[in-house]
Parts: structure tokens; sequence; C-alpha cells
């Protein structure tokens, strides 16, 4: 039927201490103008001053999703008259963006797909605008907050891929630690253009754009009904207008108004802020620290590692719990045991107690040395996980309290095996009934008595083999 | 007796009175103001004068001493309306750099001068609060747009006044006021707080009237300001210990497109020859002060781009900087029934004519179609001047030219103006904006009258080298005759 041809414009704020031209803080408050100076108000007489944390974080991202580099760093004005707009113009960059032909590999249907980066460039943000009936307000405090805008190209083919792209480049950002990329708070927002054509034509359809889209449902909603818009009108031999449309809350998208020409944004070079070269050092310095990101560790875990396509998932999302496994495994831990522990222990006790990794109290060093202990037969698995759940409850460190408790195992056979002979002699009704029923229910019962009288110490393969041992010797001699 | 007045004295001759308790500095703020109110009916230099003055005392050479702000610097909780209906009622919440400079070196501000509305224009005559007149003769203009700036320290009302000098608003007023005009290096002063004209061009500059006291607030302005990323790192000189420095042997040149007499002898124009007459009269006594003087000649037609290279970029810029001026976060707020309408109607009220018709040029020669040939055309002509003026700059030290060819316009000149397309108009009344494409640093000083009214020479120099420019100036004004000259206009005697 049609090809659907996509592109997005991501927008998303950077995490700064300060606004991207002013001395103001760049933080959250509920409190409207609060984070606000005399620069992000347009005042007569202001300058900028151009914030070097947000042209780091947009440089690095720019290499991250390798992107061409400019020699310098420049900004550009652009021209238009809008409430939200104080200065009456925005700073952005349009003669050398941060970022220019790069590309992110996103996974879909497990199969690669390369998405063109036509540039990423750093700019400021608007203030906010509330409407009422009779008046509207204006709350600066979002005005001159660092803002990355990446545009695609328009290469996208379907409503997975821009929502993979879209939540992806979320990843990214937060890999990188340029951005908290949220949603619901506006750090993150998209706007989506769509078109469709022919399958056998080689021209571009018309293109309908949609605005400020924040929520990655809300972007599938649209892109889909549009695609059954556009296919229903094409298909009754009607024209898609070329317009800019918006989404319901219902996820079907409206009208917002039709384009006529462009608004010519009369884009030059602002004149207050001089151009700064960016040094091979500086970039050396940036692409050094770039950390591997989700696609690529996902592919180190499946490849390399030979984890499941499940765990990989689970591994790689995250970059601070993939840096722990990471870490872990750096200690040269087992891979099977490192993801076990990981994926279940580590993941398990931050979702119960609701906290970050950050706030996990066992180190990968610590972890390593237990999965180690485990390795090595000195402990079970399981009682290992119970240890660590007891040592972040006492606070106290899961290496210690094996030591304290002198909970290595208990691996010599002898020793299981005259304290397994007299669990049986105090307990001939079992011994009785496997002898004389074969009820395999005494192998258990065997071995959770051998465990609580070792306190858990007893190794537990070896003490169910000896148990087998002596109940099938009693059942050959039929002694009880 | 003591002499106690204080009308046309230097910076340092009240100095030495204030340290030596001869006067105070509530009696130099007490003279500073009668005469602000004395001549402002007459002259109209203030919008605004101050009468109850906030003193700072501060160990600076500048401590007490009374001096006029041009009304485009951010004074907070002064009033400062850029002498334009938009900004008629604004009251700044932050001061700007210059004006915390000068606080913090316990200066008293005792007025916000009158300029050309939003420092857009040279004549002095387009404020919302009415036109400027000239000290010499009030029936003249002074220039601008620093008009209030340039006839507060004329009138010997203020030793030194802050303007600035965006194609030649402080230097062009000074020669047409008789007093000393200086702008320094582009960076040299922080622009922070100053009403953005055109952000490339734009320089603090100030008036004086002799060179020792220009040298003097340039030591207190200067430096780099973090909040003004175009201003460089101070050379820690110190530009007052250098102004006798030996000048034998220097070197500066005119150019003989701009001066030459024989370019103007059709003219029939004896105010244009006296002018010259006395330029070459100049010339021959900095020979003999030991200068070397030469002629060099420059391409006319680069001499004439100069003019609407600088209407191009200057009105690019201004209508993007102005942009703010909307009524809605600031200044008066038009009518309409939706943001876009009352943005319309604050602006159509709020500006004059001329500005919109500024703003209109600006908007056509950036837009997409015109961008191209206008504007960045404009940016290349301004480079080629400039880089012909620094490799002439390479063998010479300075350029010496007149800064007019002619003496105050008067009001009702109409039909004496000059053909704003004739080459004397380009390049004789335009070619000071040479020292705001290349950031030079320039000075124009009085060197003499013509029909009772005051002549200024421009000396312009390397960029950086504002202590040099200021060595030879300062040489120069002593062969003038002119040094300390105001109008003794006015029967008061303070």
């Amino acid at each position: 039927m049609f090809k659907v041809v996509i592109g997005l414009e991501v927008h998303c704020e950077l995490t700064t201490n300060t606004k991207n031209f002013s001395a103001a803080p760049n933080k959250f408050t509920d409190y409207p103008n609060e984070h606000v100076s005399t620069v992000d108000l347009g005042l007569p007489g202001i300058l900028p001053v151009a914030n070097k944390e947000a042209v780091r974080k947009a440089l690095k991202t720019a290499l991250a999703l390798h992107c061409k580099t400019p020699d310098e760093v420049i900004f550009d004005r652009k021209n238009y008259f809008y409430p939200d707009l104080p200065k009456g113009y925005q700073i952005t960059q349009n003669t050398k963006p941060m970022g220019i032909n790069g590309y992110l590999d996103i996974m879909v249907d497990g199969k690669i797909k390369r998405v063109d980066i036509h540039d990423l460039h750093l700019e400021e943000d608007t203030a906010s605008l509330e409407h009422f009936p009779k008046y509207s307000l204006i709350d600066y405090n979002r005005s001159g907050v660092p803002l990355i805008e990446i545009v695609t190209e328009p290469c996208l083919s379907s409503a997975d891929e821009a929502v993979t792209f879209f939540e992806d480049l979320r990843d990214v950002f937060l890999f990188l630690g340029v951005s908290e990329a949220k949603s619901n708070f506006g750090q993150m927002r998209c706007d989506v253009n769509i078109s469709l054509m022919r399958e056998d034509s080689t021209e571009l359809g018309t293109k309908v754009e949609m605005k400020n889209i924040n929520a990655t449902p809300s972007i599938r909603a649209a892109i889909e009904y549009e695609i059954k818009r556009q296919s229903d009108l094409l298909l009754k031999g009607e024209k898609v207008v070329q317009e800019t449309r918006r989404i319901g809350e219902d996820g079907k998208t409206y009208s917002m108004r039709e384009k006529v020409d462009a608004l010519d944004y009369k884009y030059f070079i602002e004149p207050n802020i001089p151009s700064t070269p960016i040094s091979d050092d500086l970039i050396y310095e940036l692409k050094s620290k770039l950390p591997e990101l989700k696609l690529e560790r996902y592919i180190k875990y499946t490849e390399k590692y030979k984890l499941s396509d499940y765990d990989a998932k689970v591994l790689s999302k995250e970059r601070t719990i993939s840096d722990y496994f990471e870490e872990v495994l750096s200690f040269g831990s087992d891979i099977d045991l490192s993801v076990n522990f990981v994926t279940t222990t580590v993941l398990g006790t931050l979702n119960k107690l609701e906290i970050s990794l950050e706030d996990f109290p066992i180190t990968p060093k610590t972890l390593s040395g237990v999965i180690e202990l485990v390795h090595n037969k000195k402990i079970s698995l399981d009682h290992a996980k119970k240890i660590i759940y007891e040592s972040i409850e006492k606070k106290e460190n899961p290496l210690e309290l094996i030591e304290k408790q002198n909970l290595h195992q208990i691996d010599d056979e002898d020793e299981l095996l005259t304290l397994i002979e007299g669990l049986m002699e105090e307990n001939k009704e079992i011994v009785r009934q496997y002898v004389e029923e074969t009820n395999m229910g005494a192998i258990n019962f065997f071995i959770g008595q051998t465990m609580k009288k070792t306190n858990r110490q007893a190794n537990p393969n070896k003490s169910k083999d000896i148990i087998i041992k002596c109940l099938e010797r009693r059942k050959e001699n039929e002694q009880i | 007796m003591v002499n106690k007045m204080y009308r046309g004295k230097t910076i340092l001759e009240l100095r030495k009175e204030l340290d030596e308790k001869i006067i105070t500095k509530e009696e130099l703020f007490s003279h500073a103001n009668t005469l602000a109110h004395y001549f402002q009916e007459d002259y109209n230099s203030f919008v605004t004068i101050i009468d109850k003055p906030k003193y700072k005392e501060r160990d600076s050479i500048l401590s007490g001493i009374p001096y006029a702000l041009k009304d485009n610097f951010s004074t907070s909780g002064i009033l400062t309306t850029g002498s334009s209906n938009i900004l008629k009622d604004y009251v700044p919440v932050f001061d700007s750099t210059v004006y915390k400079k000068l606080k913090n070196a316990g200066a008293t501000l005792i007025g916000k001068t009158v300029l050309d509305e939003l420092a857009m224009g040279g004549t002095g005559t387009t404020a919302h609060t009415g036109i400027v007149k000239n000290p010499w003769d009030k029936t003249r203009m002074i220039g601008g747009s620093s008009a209030g700036s340039a006839s507060s320290v004329a009138l010997g009302i203020v030793p030194f006044s802050i303007g600035s000098d965006t194609g030649d608003s402080v230097r062009k007023p000074a020669a047409l006021g008789g007093v000393v005009g200086f702008k320094p290096t582009y960076g040299r002063i922080s622009r922070y707080g100053m009403f953005a004209f055109a952000s490339s061009l734009d320089h603090v500059a100030i008036f004086s009237r002799c060179v020792k006291d220009a040298s003097i607030v340039t030591d207190v302005l200067k430096g780099y300001d973090r909040l003004d990323m175009v201003t460089i790192k101070d050379d820690n000189k110190k530009y007052t210990d250098t102004l006798e420095n030996d000048i034998k042997g220097k070197r500066l040149f005119y150019i003989k497109e701009i001066c030459d007499k024989e370019l103007y002898k059709d003219c029939n124009d004896k105010v244009l020859e006296e002018v010259l007459d006395k330029f070459y009269e100049l010339i021959e006594k900095c020979k003999n002060l030991g200068f070397e003087v030469e002629e060099v000649s420059i391409d006319k037609k680069l001499l004439e781009a100069i003019y609407p290279t600088y209407m191009c970029i200057s009105c690019a810029e201004a209508t993007s900087n102005n942009a703010n001026l909307t009524g809605i976060q600031f200044g008066p707020r038009g009518e309409g029934t939706s943001v876009e309408e009352i943005m319309f109607d604050s602006r159509t009220k709020g500006f004059s004519e001329l500005i919109k018709r500024r703003f209109i040029l600006g908007s056509y020669i950036l837009q997409k179609e015109n961008q191209d040939k206008l504007f960045l055309n404009a940016g290349r002509v301004r480079r080629i001047i400039v880089d012909k003026i620094t490799s002439l700059f390479k063998e010479y030290d300075g350029m010496i030219l007149p800064a007019s060819g002619g003496i105050a316009e008067k009001f009702d000149s109409s039909s004496e103006k000059l053909e704003k397309l004739s080459s004397r108009y380009l390049i004789l009344e335009n070619h000071l904006a040479i020292g705001n494409f290349g950031g030079f640093p320039s000075i124009t000083i009085p060197y003499g009258f013509v029909e009772g009214m005051p002549i200024g020479v421009n000396i312009t120099g390397r960029v950086k080298e504002d202590d040099l420019v200021l060595n030879i100036a300062h040489q120069i004004e002593k062969v003038t005759g002119c040094k300390n000259q105001y109008s003794k206009v006015g029967d008061i005697d303070v």
C-alpha cells in the first residue's frame, strides 16, 4: 500500500548547574518564576554568557551519536516574536551545530536499524505559558534552560521504529548522564514529521507535522492514527494537507494550522558570544570518556558472554546496573553466577526496598567475594543469597557475616556421615517410612535436619548424596 | 582667597580640592545639580536630574566627582528610558557594569542624559523628551546619539560623562560640542547593562574636557567582566601613567580621499575649507612636536562603502536587539485582544517613525533572500576595510583625520543638508565608523573654532593600544589651545 516516512525532532533539557546563558539555577521548582535572572527576562542591556558545562554535554552527546563536530562553538539568533520568548530571539545553533551527520543504531524486532541523524544543536528553552479564558500567565523558570535538539533524517518507517528510537535516545542521554530526560517533566519532547508515499514511488508525500509530544504512548498513538488517516485520504483519492497537527487526549490528531510559507527566522550569528575553538584535545578527552551504550552492551552480553536475550536486556537497560554487573565481572567472577546474583538478589533488593543502586550497600567487590565462595562451593547459592539479604538488613558486610557465623560449608564427608547417621538414629520412624514404604519425602526431611543441625553450613549436595546412600543401605539391609 | 569655583574644573583639580578639604562632595554635587537645572530648559541635557544623590566614600580618584550617564545604561531604581516612549516608565532592577564601577569608585551620579531614541541617530533631536541644543549656539544641534552626555560636559555641568558609541555616537558630538570623546578598544569596557543597539559595534565611551580625564575614567572602567563575553583580559596598565611618554618618531597618517582639499574645491564651502585649513595647520604642529605624519591613499570605493556597510550591520542587529521591547515583560503595554495584537500596538505606539524605518530596513536586510547580498556582504566589506586599516597600522602608530567636514548643523538647515549619497557625506561625515568596525581605540579632541563653533580632530590607533592613542592625543592636545574648554554661556556663578 503505502510506505511510511517519519522524521523526529527530539528536544531534551540538559542537566546543568545553571541555565544556558545566565547564572540562574537550572532546577525544577513548584514555584513559578523562582529561578529567573535578568538575562532570562530579556531586560534591556542583558548579555548572554555561554555555559561551558552545557557545551561539553552537547558535544559529548554529539560524539556518542557519531556526529561530526565543528571546529568552533558559535551560536546564532533565531528571530521571532512570541510571548514565551522574552528577548524576541532564541539563541540556538544554525551555522555550526554541535554535531552533524551522525547515527544511532537501534534494535527493532531483533534487527539492527541505523537511524541517521541530520544534526544536534544546543539552544535555550522558552518560558512556559498557561492560558486562562481571559488571560495568560508566563513562568520564566524554563526560560534559558539548556536544550539540545536532535533532528533525524526522514528514515523511520513505523511507529515501532519511531518509539524505539525515542526510547533508545532517552537511554543514550541517561547513559551519558547529560539529562534526566523525564517526559513527565517535559524534559524530553518530540516533534513528529510523517508522510506517506506509494510503494512504487520515489517522491516523498505531503508532510504533516505533530508538535510537542512528550510520552511514548502518545507518539505511538499519533503515528498510528496519522498512518490510518493519511492512508484513508489517499485511498479515497484525496490529498493530504501540509499542516501542523496536535494530538488530543483521545489519541486522535487535530489540525492546528495549515502551513503557509515557512517562517523566515532571519538567523544570524550571535555577536555577543565570541567563537571558541574546539581543540582536538577536548574532543579526545570527551571521546575517551564515552561509555558503551545500551546496544553495544547488549551485543557484548549475548555474543561474548553468551547471556540469554532476556538477561542481556535486563543487564544492559540501565547504565548503573550494567556498570555494576561489569564491575563484578572485572574481579574475575563467574559469569553465570554474576548474572544470577545481579538479576535476582541485587535487582530484587532494589525493587523490594525501592532504592536506587547508589544506595545499595554491597559493592561489586564484596559481591564478587561472595560469588567466589559460592563458585568454590564453600557456601551454597541459596544460602549466600540469604546471607546477602541478612547483611543488608543488619547493615553489615556479608563476607564478615559469613566469617562471623563461621558459615563456611561443611564439605568433609566423614563429618557429614557421622552427623547424618546420628540423625537417623534419632528419627527411626522416618527411616522406617523410607525402608518399608519408599517414602521419598524422607530424603528432604533429613536434608532439612542436616541443615538445621549445622546451622546451614552443610554442603547440601554432598549431604543429599550421603543421606540417600545411608537410606539405601538401610533399605537393602532392611535395617531401621 | 581660595577659588571655590566648580564649573569647568577637571577631575584632578576637583580631586585636589576635595583632598585638601577646600570643597566637599556634597558641595560639588550641589553645584552640578544647580547647573543641571539651570541649563535644562535651554539645552535639555537630561532625562532625569538626580536631586537626592547617594554618596559613597571610596579611596578612588573619582570619589565625590560628579558625572552624568547616558540614559541607555541600566541603573537600578533610577528611571532609564533610552529616550524612547516604549521605555518611558522603565525603572531597571539591575546595574550596568559601568554604573556599578563608578558607584564603587565613589563618583556621584547627577543625572541621566538625553540620547537619540535608543541610540539610533546622530542629531540629538529624536528623544521622547525633546531636542538637545548645542551649548556654543542654541540654534544648532550638538549631534548624537550621546547628545546630553556631550552637552553636559560642554556646558561645564560635569567634568566627565558616559556615552555609548556604535558608529560615532560619542566622538562626533564631542567634536561638535568642543570636548574630548574617547572610545577604547572593543571589549576594553564591559557593555553589560548598556542597552544594545548593534552588539558587534557597540562601545562604552567617555566624554571629558581633557585627555587626561578621559584616561582617568578609562582606568576606572576598563577590565574583563564575566557578564560580557567580549570583554578582553585587562592589560593591567594605567593609561594616565603613560600620557607623557615621548612621541618623537611616532608615525601618523591621514587619508587623501578623506581630507585632500582638492576634492572639495568645487563645493564652495567656506566652513569646510576652514576646517581643512585648520586640520593641516594642526598637522604641521604635530610634525613640530616630533610626529612623522604622512598622507596615504585608499580606494575611494572602499571609503564610500563605510556608511552603507554601517547601516546594514547596525540596522540588522538593532532590529533583533530591540525585539524584547514588546510591552509584555516591561514598558507600556498596548491594547488588543491577543498577545500578537498587544505586541503590535505597543511597538506601533512606542517607537518613532525613524526607529521603525531602521527596524524595517534591518528586517529586510536579514531576510533569507537578501541576507547574503546585504547582511553578509556588509560583513565582508567590514572585514576588508578593517584589514586595510590594520595593514596601515603595521607601518603607522595612528590615523589622524578631521572628525567632521563641518560644524554643528542648525536645526532649521534642511536646505543646507548634505546630499546623503554624495561622497563628501559618505566619506567625510562617516569615516569614524571605521573605529567601530575594527574595535580600534579612537579619540576625538577639539582643535579650534570655525565661525565660533568648535571643531574636532580624531586619532585612531591599533587594537588594544589604548595607552598609545591617549598618549598621542594628550601630546597633540597641548598644541590645540582647546584643552579644558567649555561653553561659558549662562549667567551663573558656581
